[in-house]
Parts: structure tokens; C-alpha cells; sequence
């Protein structure tokens, strides 16, 4: 379109030409303009709401305030968990820029341990990126502010002010109520709610708190801030008020359980204490336990070493978990059923340390013998030939039925996470296990609570709570101010009181545990002591040695004797035989009548022991950090992998090799009125040789 | 403006340039107030001040008589090229890139005075070439070379935009000498031919990524695409009238990078809507028009050329500014005239516009230019 000159350019011509060019360059410029002004009317006016609404939600966080959890009442309304408000600081993974260094400034802001920062970087490893991971929580105000001003440097990290669950007795009630953590992948996999991502937002991970997860959780709240690109909150825009998860209120008394606790002491034990005229259980206590306030933080590696080297078990909650054989606490439910099969309570047999049967001999705790030995006799004096004579007339159908009634391998309507309800034997069982038929010492060790016997605690405190009242009563956790309708368990008076006597005299008289006597006037208690091998006598006594190998103590007991008001059962697993179970009883029962009289006695013993479970927990804290420190191995991935998964045993018994022979009864420890008490056997005899 | 009630020495003056140019940089001003939170401080108050200043020196400028322009042209060029040696050799001793020399009382970045200094050169050297040549190599290649050095050295230190900026300047020069029209069609061709070439091997990794994500900004929403992205959205949430002084939640909430410089068109249209900018772009258009007036008013071809050259390298300003803001053109780091904060920008234009002013004297004057 511009013409130049063909051949001769003069200046005119350049003049033209710049003219029509400059008209070229105003021509792009006016139209660029024009282009500019038609994107931007473009952008600003035909797509101005979708650029409204990112600058809004550039503008606008939307956080969800976890919601404060629900209450664990005790009977009494006392908090068994509640909320303690705490500034807390978590990561956000996905968010982070350099994890090490924010790590480690975190590590110098808020004074955390090698250890706690070795941990730290071990589950930011594992964590996935939209899964808080908690630093630390119960900060003070200086260490929470010093995070906060320096957080424009720490992207990734968010400080909270919030609530934590608190358990104000700690390991006491761990078993009992389990504890809180954050929700793991597989949660947020199965349930795709934001809360489960939200830091601090922590949800049941075992126990009570596991199976109310719903009724305690309540609705968060939310709030919507300003932030600037850094994601620093300029203010707040609305706020909604959470709404707290509903209180759950337990039958559980709560000092009770955690004198109980405390009282097991350096034990591994189990103490269930029911009412006798409701079934309310007013403990259920597993020692040793695991601390439910220093798990919701996860479980870091000194905890972990410290919780699976323990051969104690502490993570096994060993009230509805464990299987025990109950030695001789079986005894007064195995003569209920022979009084039920017309056996005359007067019908005596002469126990000479040992029974012949057949061809073979079956021995009595007690070698030298009872002599002449009747049904009170034989329970307060646990005399076995006794029971090994009767047992084979009445037969074995009708005392396991009568262990039935009374709650033996039974599984009750709790709502606990896993029970495992063990095995009551008789013929039939016996044949569908194993396709053998009942022989004789089959029924020998049944009614001494040996052989395949197996119970956990609660079946025995409800068998100890059915015999001191004679009612169908069932274990209630939930309280409810309606007592519930018990029925009879259709056992004769009569019956009850001769076996109520006899279990009296048990703890008042020339029984097997004198010194069982409660320190209070007017109240007697009745009970019965268990010892249960757990090797054989070729391997250890069962009174010293391995602890492994040591007896199962037991006992069962309740009081008053004449109006039973409380039942208890006592687990003293490898205590060494039924002496190391009845003094926690008598204690236990003693704080229900008269707790100061209880804890004059406890507070004695725990400075011999090194202080409360809590400040021997921390002593062994310090030591093993100080040992191994940074070194001890990494904890499991996930901390509910943590708790045992008993599933084999949950059906019933663990497997156990068919049995052939009878089992040595367990001597039992001190007897009133015998001086025989610690005479352990001088020959050990083959069970199967003739003599 | 001829009102007689006028002193002569003050109705004189380019009021029909002054006065947009004001009304443009304290509008520009009112911007930066905002995007500091409401402050003169650190922004808006120093812009206003610059102006002043750099106006005094446009003012004198406008003064320069027209020999004194051709006569500095060359030497200044030179002087020029020595500096951006200077800077090069430094910047390799220092280990780094660097784009300025320390004078001691101010930082001298001699790519920015290069870009009117190209324009006067290059307007001196076509009007010095006889008519004649102007359709022979000879009116081309001592110009390629006059550009090329300078342009080579500003790439080396590297700043794509500046070197860029120097280049549109001399192209529209060359353009307007009146270099046969179709030396630009097969240049325009070969450019698409290299274009793709010099992408792959001259920029810089970080300039190759710019380009390819304003290709695709959701690409890298939180990378280099971040800017387009937050620039769009200020610039689309601001609707017709804006969010309103002071309002606008991508500037003050820094989701909005170089809110003050670079995108303070955007910071300015979340909070005056469409509005706000076809203010802006009609301040523009009379300032751009008015530069082309005088250019083509222009008694002479080396006055023509200049004030052409110098009204198109503020139009380059603009343009690529512009253009980057609204999503149209990659991220280069260049300035909006008159509006973003910043010295050196500021000091460019502002001796483009007194240069335009001394042509637009040099007209009044009349049959003075015949001498």
C-alpha cells in the first residue's frame, strides 16, 4: 500500500511516505486500544462472576473448629474424660516447603526433645499430604506465641487454639475408655469428611471412645477468615459455634476404679467390681495400662519400645481379653450344681492328699490330706479330692451347665470393643473340638477350674455377683437410674446360704484366706481364692522363677457376706497363686465401705513401689530415653495397630493341645487352720503311673 | 491556551500533554496510596515527587535546541555503549547478571537510557542518508549495526523486555524512514522463522517458562502462572465500577504479585472496574496522539523520526504492559508508564515526552526551521 518511489527517492517522497506510515503506526496503536479495552471489558464484565468468586475464595478460609468432644461420666458425674482448652501446633504436609527446616525451627521454638523431633520427621515420612501431623499440644502461651509471630517463615504450619481430651486419671481408666488420635488414611478413605483432616480434630481410636465415636463426636463448628496469600488470617469474617459431642455416663465409680487400678500395682492384673443388685460394674481395671493422654499425640518410639517391651502386657486390657484358667474360684459354682443334683451338703470323703481312680491317682493341693472333708470343708479349705470324688457321680453336663447359668463362657452385652468369652468344657464340646471322647480327668480338671477351662475376669465378677445374689444379673456399663429387671436364677435359698457360709468362712474362718479379713466392723466379706498353673510342676513350682511361668492368682469375692451388696474378682496373672489376688480384694472392697481407711493402706505401698502408676510410668519414660533416645526402633505405622488383636482368642479358647492327662492342682497359699500351706510337693509324680 | 490573559511564557507550554500526564499520575498515585494500605508512604508520595522532578527535566529538554540534538547523538550513543560494556564486564567479575552501575549518589542502569538513545540516533543517521540510498543496503546496515550492539549487550546481562523495548524503538524508526515495505514483510517472515529458533536456544530457562505459561497459566497455577492467573482475577472480579478505593482484596491480601509495579493496572482495575480503565486508556490514547501529531507536524525528517520513535517506545511500554497484565502477552518485567512506581521507567518516559515536547517547540517555531 506505500507506494516508494520507483527509482528516484526524494525527500518529498520520504515525507509522503512517512506520512501514510505514521498513519499505520496511529492505525496499530488505536487498534491495539481498542483490542485492550475489549479484553478487558472481556474479563471484567462477561466473566466477572467466575473472577468474583476465585478472588472470594482466594480471599476467604474456611476452617472447621473441631467440635469439643463429649464427657465420660462416672456414676457420680465425675468426669472420667473431658476437654481441657490448650494451644496446640500442627503440620500440614502438602504444605510445607522444606519439611526438615520447618522441623527443625519448630524443634528450637517449641524446645522438643531429640526424640520428639526424630518422631516427628518419622511420621511426616509416612503421613499423606492433607493429613495434619501433630508437633505438640498443651503449649504454654510463650512457646505458642513464638510459633505464631514466625509464621509468614513457616508455611505448612498451623497454630491452634483448641480443645484436647483429658483423662484426669490417666492409665487407670486406659483399658476402660480407650483413647483419641487422629483419624488415620484408611478413616478419611472410608469417610470422606473434611473434619477428619482438620488439625486437632481427633477421633476414638480404641475402647469406650472407639464405640461412641458418633454420640461423642458433635458438630463442628466453622469459621470463615480473611487470609492473606501467605495464609495469614487479616480477621475474622463469621464464626459458628461448635456443638458438643452428647456426655456418655458410665455405671463405673470412679475413685473406685482408679483405687483398684492404682492397688494392682506392680502386678499384671485385672480388677471387676460389680453391684449385686443392678449388675452395674463399678470397675473394670487392667493393669498394667498405657497412658490415654500422651497416646492422642501418636504414639512416639520411647513409648512404643517401653509399651512392647513390657512382658506385662499393658496393651492387652485384660479384663474381656484375657483368657485364665480359674483355678479354684470354680468351686462354689461347681457345688451349687451338686447341691442342684441332690447331693447332701453333710456327705463327707476322706481326702488323703490324693484320689484313686481307676488305676490312677489324682492329687490334692495339699498332699498331706484333708482328712474327712464335707461340701463347706471342701469349699473353704479348696480341698480337690473332694471335688474330684463328687464331680465324677454328678457328672460333667450339669456343672457345665451350672458354669453357664452363672456366666461362664458367656459373652455379655457390652459395649466394648472385643470380648473374649473362653470355654466352658463337656462332653459334647469336647468331641466337636477335637473328635475325642470325655475321659474322666477331663471332668477331674474342669471342676478345679484347670484344663480347658478358660475365663476372663468379668465372667468370674458375674459369677461371684450371681452367687452372692442368686440373680440373672447381667453386667451394665451405660448408667441408667432404672434398675434393671433382674430374674432369678431359679437356685434354692437353701443352697445359696450353705454356699455363702462356706465362702465366709473362706475369710473369717479356717479358710484359705484369712488374711482377707476386711479392717471394717460389721462387714464381713466372702470370698474364694483360685491358684492356676500355668506349666507344669516338672517345670517350675509355680511359686518363684520365671514369672512366665508363675500361677495365675485369683480370687472372687463378695461382701457384706450376709446381704451382698458388692461383687469383685480379682486377676493376679503369674502373682504367684491366689496370695497375690485377695489383698487387692480386700483393699478394693475395704475403699467401698471406708476409702480413707483404703488409701492410707495404698499411699504405704506405692512409695515402696516408686510412686503412682502415672509416676512410674514417667521415671521408666526418662530411663529409657535416656538409654536409648533418638536409637529406639520407629512405632508401627499406625497407632491402632497398636492395640493386640486377640482375634483367635476372641472365639474362644487359644489353642491348646488336646489334653491327655490330669493336671496337678496348684497348691494353695497360706490356710488358716493347716500349717501346710507353703509345703510344696516333695515328689513330683507322673499323673498317669499307677500307685 | 492563546487567551491573552496568559503570560505567553506559561501558555506556551505542551498544556494539552502536561495535563493528562497529571491527571495519569495521580491517578497512578491513588492506586499506589491503596495498595500500601492507605499510605503515601512508601509508594505514592515518592511517584508524585519523581514526577516533578523528571517533568522539570522533560521541561529542559523541551529547550535543547535541535543542533545540540544531532550533534550529542553520536557521542551520547557512545558514551552509551561503553557504560553497557561496563556494566557487562562488572557484572561477569561480580559473578552475576547486573544491569546497573553505582555512581554513588544513584544507580545508572544504562539499558534504560538507551532506549530514547537508540531513537535519536538512528533519526540522525536517516537524516544524514542522502534521499537517494534509502532503497539501497546502505540505508539498512550501518542502522542494523547501530541497533544490534546495543541490543546484543542488553540480552547478554539479560533483560528481554529492555532489549525488546530497544528494538520495537529502532524497528519503528527504520520503519518510518521509509525503507522499502517489503525489507519488513521478509523480515516479518524470517522472524517467524527464527522466532521458534532463538525460543529453544537464546532465552533463558526461566524466559522460555514464562512464555510457556502464559501459553497455559492453569499449567502452573502456583508457579510463574501464579501472576496471570492473579492478575486476571483482580483485573475480572473488579466488574464495571470496582470493588471500590481501597477494597480491592488481591492487592492488599498479596495474592496479587508486584501490586505497585508491574501489575499496578491490575491492583487499579480490581478496585475502578472497566471504568477505571478506559480512563487509563484514554490518557493514553491523547498522549500517544498527541505524539504522532507532532511527529507528522514535524518541519523536518530527523524531527519526524525522533518524536515518532520516541512516541512508540512509550507506546511499547504500554502495550507489552498491557498486554501481560490482561493475560495477552508472557510475564516481562516492564512497567506501565506513569502509573507503576519506579525511577528508571519513570526517567525514560519522561525524557521521551521531553524530547517529543523539544520537536513540538521546534514546529511552533516555524520557518525556524528552515535555518
Amino acid at each position: 500500500m506505500v507506494g516508494v518511489g520507483q527509482q528516484h527517492v526524494s525527500s518529498g517522497t520520504l515525507k509522503n511516505s512517512f506520512d501514510r506510515r505514521s498513519i499505520v503506526i496511529g492505525a496499530v496503536q488505536g487498534g491495539l486500544g481498542v483490542l485492550l479495552a475489549a479484553r478487558m471489558a472481556w474479563i471484567g464484565i462477561a466473566q466477572n462472576e467466575k473472577y468474583k468468586l476465585e478472588a472470594e475464595s482466594n480471599r476467604v478460609n474456611l476452617t472447621l473448629i473441631p467440635p469439643r468432644r463429649g464427657w465420660i461420666l462416672d456414676r457420680n458425674g465425675a468426669p472420667l474424660a473431658s476437654n481441657r482448652a490448650d494451644f496446640r501446633v500442627d503440620l500440614i504436609p502438602d504444605r510445607l516447603v522444606d519439611a526438615d527446616q520447618t522441623v527443625d525451627e519448630l524443634g528450637k521454638l517449641l524446645r522438643l526433645t531429640a526424640v520428639d523431633v526424630r518422631d516427628l520427621k518419622d511420621k511426616l515420612e509416612t503421613a499423606h499430604g492433607f493429613q495434619p501431623v501433630e508437633v505438640a499440644s498443651g503449649l504454654d502461651w510463650e512457646r505458642f506465641a513464638a510459633v505464631s509471630v514466625r509464621l509468614p517463615n513457616l508455611p505448612g504450619v498451623v497454630p491452634q487454639r483448641g480443645f484436647s481430651r483429658f483423662y484426669p486419671t490417666g492409665p487407670s481408666v486406659g483399658h476402660l475408655i480407650g483413647y483419641v488420635g487422629a483419624a488415620s488414611a484408611e478413616d478419611y478413605q472410608k469417610d470422606r469428611n473434611p473434619l477428619l483432616i482438620t488439625p486437632g480434630f481427633k477421633i476414638g481410636k480404641d475402647g469406650l471412645e472407639k464405640q461412641y465415636e458418633t454420640k461423642l463426636r458433635g458438630v463442628p463448628g466453622a469459621r470463615r477468615v480473611e487470609v492473606t496469600a501467605s495464609g495469614k488470617i487479616v480477621r475474622d469474617l463469621e464464626t459458628r459455634e461448635d456443638a458438643p459431642g452428647s456426655p456418655i455416663k458410665l455405671t463405673i465409680n470412679g475413685p473406685l476404679q482408679d483405687y483398684a487400678a492404682r492397688r494392682i500395682g506392680l502386678e499384671s492384673g485385672a480388677v471387676v467390681v460389680m453391684d449385686c443388685l443392678t449388675g452395674d460394674l463399678l470397675t473394670m481395671a487392667s493393669m498394667p495400662s498405657f497412658d490415654p493422654n500422651s497416646f492422642s499425640d501418636g504414639i512416639g518410639r520411647i513409648e512404643w519400645k517401653m509399651l512392647s517391651d513390657d512382658d506385662h502386657v499393658p496393651l492387652r486390657n485384660k479384663v474381656l481379653r484375657g483368657l485364665y484358667p480359674p483355678g479354684s474360684t470354680v468351686k462354689p459354682m461347681v457345688a451349687l450344681s451338686f447341691l442342684e443334683a441332690g447331693l447332701d451338703p453333710g456327705e463327707s470323703v476322706f481326702c488323703g492328699g490324693g484320689l484313686r481312680v481307676g488305676n490312677r491317682v489324682f492329687h490334692c493341693w495339699n498332699r498331706r490330706g484333708h482328712g474327712t472333708v464335707d461340701m463347706a470343708k471342701g469349699i473353704y479349705q479348696s480341698c480337690d479330692v473332694y471335688f474330684y470324688h463328687f464331680a465324677q457321680r454328678v457328672g460333667m453336663d450339669r456343672i457345665a451347665a451350672m458354669a453357664r447359668r452363672l456366666g461362664l463362657g458367656q459373652e455379655f452385652p457390652l459395649p466394648v470393643i472385643g470380648q473374649s468369652y473362653g470355654t466352658v468344657p463337656d462332653p459334647a464340646w469336647k468331641q466337636r473340638k477335637y473328635g475325642k471322647d470325655w475321659a474322666v480327668f477331663d471332668t477331674v480338671n474342669a471342676t478345679i477350674g484347670q484344663g480347658y477351662m478358660l475365663v476372663n475376669p468379668l465372667q468370674q465378677a458375674v459369677m461371684a455377683a450371681r452367687i452372692a445374689s442368686g440373680n440373672a444379673l447381667m453386667p451394665r456399663l451405660l448408667f441408667d437410674e432404672k434398675s434393671p429387671q433382674v430374674k432369678s436364677l431359679g437356685i434354692s435359698q437353701e443352697h445359696l446360704d450353705l454356699v455363702h457360709a462356706a465362702m465366709s468362712e473362706v475369710v473369717n474362718g479356717r479358710g484359705t484366706a484369712g488374711r482377707a479379713k476386711l479392717p471394717i466392723p460389721d462387714v464381713q466379706m466372702a470370698g474364694k481364692t483360685g491358684t492356676a498353673q500355668v506349666v507344669g510342676l516338672n517345670i517350675g513350682s509355680g511359686k518363684g522363677g520365671r514369672w512366665k511361668h508363675r500361677d495365675h492368682g485369683h480370687f472372687i469375692a463378695f461382701a457384706p457376706a450376709d446381704k451382698p451388696r458388692y461383687a469383685c474378682a480379682v486377676l493376679a496373672e503369674h502373682g504367684g497363686g491366689s496370695g497375690a489376688a485377695y489383698p487387692i480384694a480386700r483393699d478394693v472392697m475395704t475403699f467401698l465401705f471406708d476409702p480413707a481407711k483404703a488409701m492410707d493402706v495404698l499411699t504405704g505401698m506405692e512409695t515402696g513401689w516408686g510412686g503412682t502408676p502415672q509416676q512410674r510410668m514417667a521415671a521408666k519414660f526418662r530411663s529409657y530415653e535416656s538409654r536409648f533416645g533418638v536409637s529406639a526402633p520407629k512405632p508401627a505405622d499406625d497407632a491402632g495397630e497398636v492395640q493386640e488383636q486377640s482375634s483367635e482368642d476372641r472365639a474362644g479358647a487359644p489353642a491348646r493341645p488336646v489334653q491327655t492327662a490330669a493336671e496337678t492342682p496348684a497348691p494353695e497359699p497360706a490356710a488358716s487352720e493347716s500349717a501346710v500351706a507353703d509345703s510344696a510337693p516333695a515328689t513330683i509324680t507322673p499323673p498317669d503311673a499307677p500307685q | 491556551m492563546t487567551m491573552s490573559l496568559i503570560p505567553e511564557p506559561i501558555a506556551r507550554q505542551p498544556w494539552q500533554v502536561i495535563l493528562p500526564l497529571f491527571a495519569l499520575v495521580l491517578f497512578g498515585a491513588a492506586v499506589l496510596y491503596s495498595a500500601a494500605g492507605g499510605n503515601l508512604e512508601p509508594w505514592a508520595s515518592k511517584h508524585v515527587l519523581r514526577f516533578l522532578v523528571f517533568l522539570g527535566l522533560a521541561l529542559a529538554i523541551a529547550r535543547i535546541p535541535r543542533d545540540l540534538f544531532k550533534l550529542a547523538a553520536y557521542p551520547g550513543y557512545g558514551a552509551l555503549l561503553v557504560l553497557l560494556i561496563l556494566v557487562e564486564l562488572i557484572g561477569g567479575i561480580g559473578g552475576g547478571s547486573q544491569r546497573w552501575l553505582n555512581l554513588g549518589f544513584m544507580t545508572l542502569q544504562p539499558s534504560e537510557l538507551m532506549k530514547p538513545t537508540i531513537v535519536l540516533v538512528l533519526a540522525r543517521f536517516y537524516d544524514a542518508l542522502p534521499p537517494a540510498m534509502t532503497k539501497s543496503w546502505r540505508s539498512l546496515l550501518p542502522a542494523a549495526g547501530l541497533l544490534g550492539v546495543p541490543a546484543l549487550l542488553v540480552m547478554l546481562q539479560p533483560d528481554l523486555g529492555t532489549a525488546l523495548a530497544i528494538c520495537f524503538g529502532a524497528g519503528v524508526v527504520i520503519f518510518m524512514a521509509g525503507l522499502p515495505l517489503s525489507w519488513f514483510v521478509g523480515a516479518g517472515a524470517a522472524g517467524a522463522v527464527i522466532a521458534p529458533i532463538a525460543f529453544f536456544t537464546l532465552l533463558h530457562d526461566y524466559q522460555r517458562n514464562r512464555v510457556l505459561v502464559f501459553m497455559n497459566p492453569e499449567g502452573d497455577p502456583l508457579g510463574t502462572g501464579y501472576h496471570i492467573t492473579q492478575s486476571k482475577i483482580a483485573i475480572g472480579s473488579g466488574g464495571l465500577f470496582g470493588k471500590g478505593f481501597g477494597n480491592g482484596s488481591q492487592s492488599h491480601l498479596d495474592y496479587l504479585p508486584e501490586s505497585h509495579t508491574d501489575f499496578v493496572f491490575a491492583t487499579m482495575a480490581e478496585e475502578w472496574g472497566l471504568l477505571g480503565g478506559l480512563f487509563v486508556l484514554s490518557i493514553f490514547a491523547l498522549i500517544l496522539r498527541w505524539g504522532l501529531s507532532v511527529a507528522r507536524a514535524a518541519p523536518d525528517r530527523f524531527s519526524g523520526l525522533l518524536a515518532a520513535g520516541m512516541t512508540c517506545t512509550i507506546f511499547f511500554y504500554i502495550a507489552i504492559n498491557l498486554m501481560m497484565v490482561m493475560g495477552l502477552a508472557p510475564v516481562v518485567g516492564i512497567p506501565l508508564p506513569f502509573m507503576s512506581h519506579g525511577g528508571s521507567s519513570m526517567m525514560t518516559n519522561m525524557i521521551c515526552i521531553g524530547t517529543i515536547m523539544a520537536v513540538d517547540r521546534w514546529n511552533k517555531r516555524g520557518g525556524a526551521g528552515l535555518r
